[in-house]
């Protein structure tokens, strides 16, 4: 019996976070690697691109209550994502056509592009800032739990509760859905086919009659797809918060290059990575060990690798340990 | 041609300096004056990695807060129960670790690459980890138990504040070689990327050791090397002074209590515009030195030695140029010049908040400002300091101005009007952010482009 309530706890207090937060850091960091197999850049604007969607979002939620509209025991946001997309998507071909473009028809090195995409983060910044503001908004409504730790008590009459929120839930389930139609048309569609061409080998890509200009279309529109769809489930699980988005900018980075950049299933599986071992690492294992050891064997301490405060050094420290001895990434990067 | 553009620049920077101080104030415009000045240093720095070298460090922040340490263990006084109280076993902890780096060192040199030294390296460190935590634990619990209101951390040394500008520089360079170490062999964006998350990791050390320096609970009261305001107020020959300068102004006053009040202001003005100058004065001390310093090495065998490397570096290399020992050097001295202005930084404001150190203030503001300046001329980076701390500054004001104008026609209760002149803080972004966007476009080699003739 103490090993199962032993194996909920942890179930309940890491397990499920880790794959939360995972699969929003996910999304994120497949947005990075695409940007970078594709156009060939580390995108700075990345954490503020996936505010703005986010905002979009936001913004129309709350419109959408004033006018009564709601999706039952789902939250209201989940409505508001396909418009939110296609104000992302023009948001970024916009950006595109007026900064990226000239950089890319030049052919200037990386390093300029990612300086550029530094002068977007601050203009995209500023946009957010002026439009909402910069406080803390919450947006989530609808039913709260799925599973809450009393029904689940009652129901298996263990000591420990498993409590499952609907967003937890919301956030696994479409990312999963997400993430695999795009593998999908990454792997067996035509288009996805070129575009992965193209991240290969670009002059080869374009001797075979690809259209990059199609490509990167195509490109933006699943970035917008990803950004907008992460942003909004991290919004729904926490809270919006513009100066918060610009900040997990970095461990999506850590993920995208962990997985080994420029390789979505990667960065997919890299956002797993970074999710458990921050929450693994910081995790109080005092009353687990409780349940598994004898009386007297009990722990004093907290049994706590690291205090939370630690949470972002830890995936940071990740990522270093992964640049020394595989530069490449986990999975061998740069081929989408 | 090239100096009267620097001229005419540096005119035109000290002309907007003095509007201000004419149309807001002589304290504002003396504040935007010393914090150009400590961007100046922080720009130096990025530029001798950037421009001499093409390294991207997006690791300033870290650096920065790293010089602010300094300041902090240099000036504050020990604090001698908290020595008593846990002293001995952080003492303990730091052997411990600099053994652990020292057997690191040995069982890396002598076992040969494998599997099997990755697990023995790993085994020391989760070890080691293990024991200190065992160690250290207790003596910080012991020495954040010392009045935690007031101290709580070990202290410093003691020492003028001034110092902590060599020490602030010794520590970001010490860091600085660790981090070269690990991450300079990394191409450009990831070394970008690299030294960014580094630079948090540091920032999250800073603010969560509270026994090193108080963590987020601040340290506040560290000691100026220039007088204070209190002091000089009460001195006679400051008082004199002020009333020779304004002797005009107060002859035109005849009651004599009415004079004593005025004087009394212009005193206490007197004395703040005092004290900034004095700082003003250390500050441009430091940035002409440097400046010396960084024009020699630019136009010395060795600045062409870091070109050549930075537009060819195989090239260089095949010419017998140590490529990675030369990064390395310019990451550590660029790093320093950081570590030296965050130093000066606190010395300006006299409190240390590892709270306040955030990448877009502390390292992306600072790399817009050697973009905009001029990558590779030290000229052109330090009027990017002034010119983009100038715009960060002054951005809420112009916005207003602007707001206001574009505004007029509307009601004082219209909520656009009221929404955006709510956010004018926030158009500082939108102002750098375009900015930045029109220099890289139109010119991308900055407002003051590097220029070299060899004579």
């Amino acid at each position: 019996m103490d090993f199962i309530n032993a194996i909920v706890l942890l179930l309940n207090y890491t397990v499920i976070p880790a794959l939360t937060y995972g699969s929003q850091l996910a999304l994120g960091a497949i947005f990075v690697t695409l940007v970078y197999g594709i156009l060939r850049f580390a995108n700075f604007a990345t954490g503020d691109m996936m505010s703005f969607g986010t905002m979009v979002a936001v913004l129309l939620t709350f419109y959408f209550q004033s006018l009564g509209i709601s999706f039952g025991f789902l939250p209201t946001a989940l409505l508001t994502i396909p418009p939110a997309i296609l104000a992302m998507i023009f948001y970024m071909l916009f950006i595109d056509k007026f900064v990226f473009s000239y950089y890319r028809v030049k052919k200037s090195p990386p390093v300029q592009l990612a300086m550029v995409s530094v002068g977007v983060m601050f203009v995209t910044q500023a946009i957010i800032r002026i439009i909402i503001g910069p406080f803390d908004r919450r947006f989530f409504d609808g039913e709260k739990f799925i599973l809450k730790a009393n029904e689940f008590k009652e129901m298996t009459g263990l000591n420990e509760g498993l409590t499952i929120k609907s967003t937890q839930a919301i956030t696994i389930f479409v990312t999963v859905i997400v993430v695999s139609i795009m593998f999908w048309f990454l792997n067996r569609t035509k288009t996805g086919t070129s575009m992965r061409a193209y991240s290969d080998n670009e002059d080869l890509a374009l001797l075979s009659g690809i259209d990059p200009k199609k490509v990167v279309l195509i490109t933006w529109i699943i970035a917008g797809i990803l950004a907008t769809i992460g942003g909004v489930l991290y919004g729904l699980d926490k809270s919006y918060r513009p100066f918060v988005y610009f900040n997990n900018m970095l461990p999506i980075f850590a993920a995208a290059i962990v997985g080994g950049i420029g390789n979505p299933f990667g960065a997919f599986l890299g956002g797993y990575v970074i999710a458990f071992a921050e929450i693994l690492v910081t995790y109080a294992y005092k009353k687990f060990f409780a349940y598994l050891l004898p009386e007297f064997m009990e722990p004093d301490s907290l049994m706590q690798l690291l205090s939370t405060d630690y949470k972002f050094a830890v995936s940071f420290s990740i990522l270093v340990i992964v640049l020394l001895f595989r530069p490449s990434g986990i999975f061998k990067g740069k081929t989408l | 041609m090239q100096h009267k553009n620097i001229i005419a620049a540096y005119s035109i920077m000290t002309l907007l300096i003095i509007a201000v101080g004419v149309l807001q104030s002589w304290t504002i415009a003396l504040t935007i004056l010393n914090y150009c000045l400590i961007s100046a240093v922080m720009t130096i720095g990025a530029n001798i990695q950037w421009g001499y070298a093409g390294l991207i460090n997006f690791g300033i922040m870290g650096y920065t807060a790293l010089g602010g340490l300094a300041a902090v263990l240099v000036n504050v006084p020990p604090v001698k129960e908290a020595w008593k109280a846990g002293g001995s076993g952080m003492v303990v902890s730091l052997i411990l670790i600099i053994s652990g780096v020292y057997i690191i060192r040995t069982v890396l040199r002598k076992f040969e690459n494998s599997k099997k030294r990755n697990y023995i390296v790993a085994a020391i460190i989760i070890i080691g980890f293990v024991i200190i935590r065992y160690i250290s634990g207790p003596a910080i619990e012991n020495i954040e138990a010392v009045d935690p209101a007031k101290t709580g951390f070990l202290g410093g040394l003691g020492l003028p504040i001034i110092f902590s500008w060599i020490v602030g520089g010794l520590f970001a360079a010490g860091i600085a070689f660790i981090v070269g170490k690990i991450a300079l062999g990394l191409r450009a964006d990831y070394l970008a990327i690299a030294t960014l998350l580094i630079a948090e990791i540091i920032v999250s050390i800073i603010k969560h050791e509270d026994w090193l320096a108080r963590g987020v609970k601040n340290v506040i009261g560290l000691k100026r090397p220039v007088p204070y305001e209190v002091d000089l107020q009460g001195a006679t020959w400051f008082i004199d002074l002020v009333e020779q300068f304004h002797s005009k102004k107060l002859d035109l006053i005849t009651s004599l209590s009415e004079r004593q009040d005025v004087l009394n202001q212009l005193v206490i003005d007197a004395s703040s515009v005092y004290v900034k100058l004095c700082l003003a004065g250390l500050f441009l001390t430091v940035v002409i030195i440097l400046l010396i310093l960084t024009q020699k090495a630019l136009y010395s065998p060795w600045g062409r030695k870091m070109r050549a490397i930075r537009d060819n570096e195989v090239a260089a290399n095949a010419m017998g140029k140590n490529v990675v020992k030369e990064h390395l050097l310019i990451f550590i001295l660029g790093s320093a010049i950081v570590g030296i202005a965050g130093a000066m930084m606190v010395t300006n404001d006299g409190l240390f908040t590892p709270g306040s150190y955030r990448p877009m203030r502390y390292t992306f503001v600072i790399w817009v400002m050697v973009i905009v300046g001029g990558t590779g001329n030290n000229f052109g980076a330090i009027l990017g300091g002034f010119v983009v701390w100038f715009l960060w500054v002054e951005a809420a004001p112009i916005a207003l101005f602007f707001i206001n104008f574009f505004t007029a026609h509307m009601e004082e209760t219209n909520a656009v009007k009221q929404h955006l002149i709510q956010s004018a803080a926030y158009f500082r972004f939108l102002l750098v952010g375009i900015g930045l966007l029109i220099i890289m476009r139109y010119r991308p080699k900055g407002l003051i482009p590097e220029k070299i003739n060899i004579k």
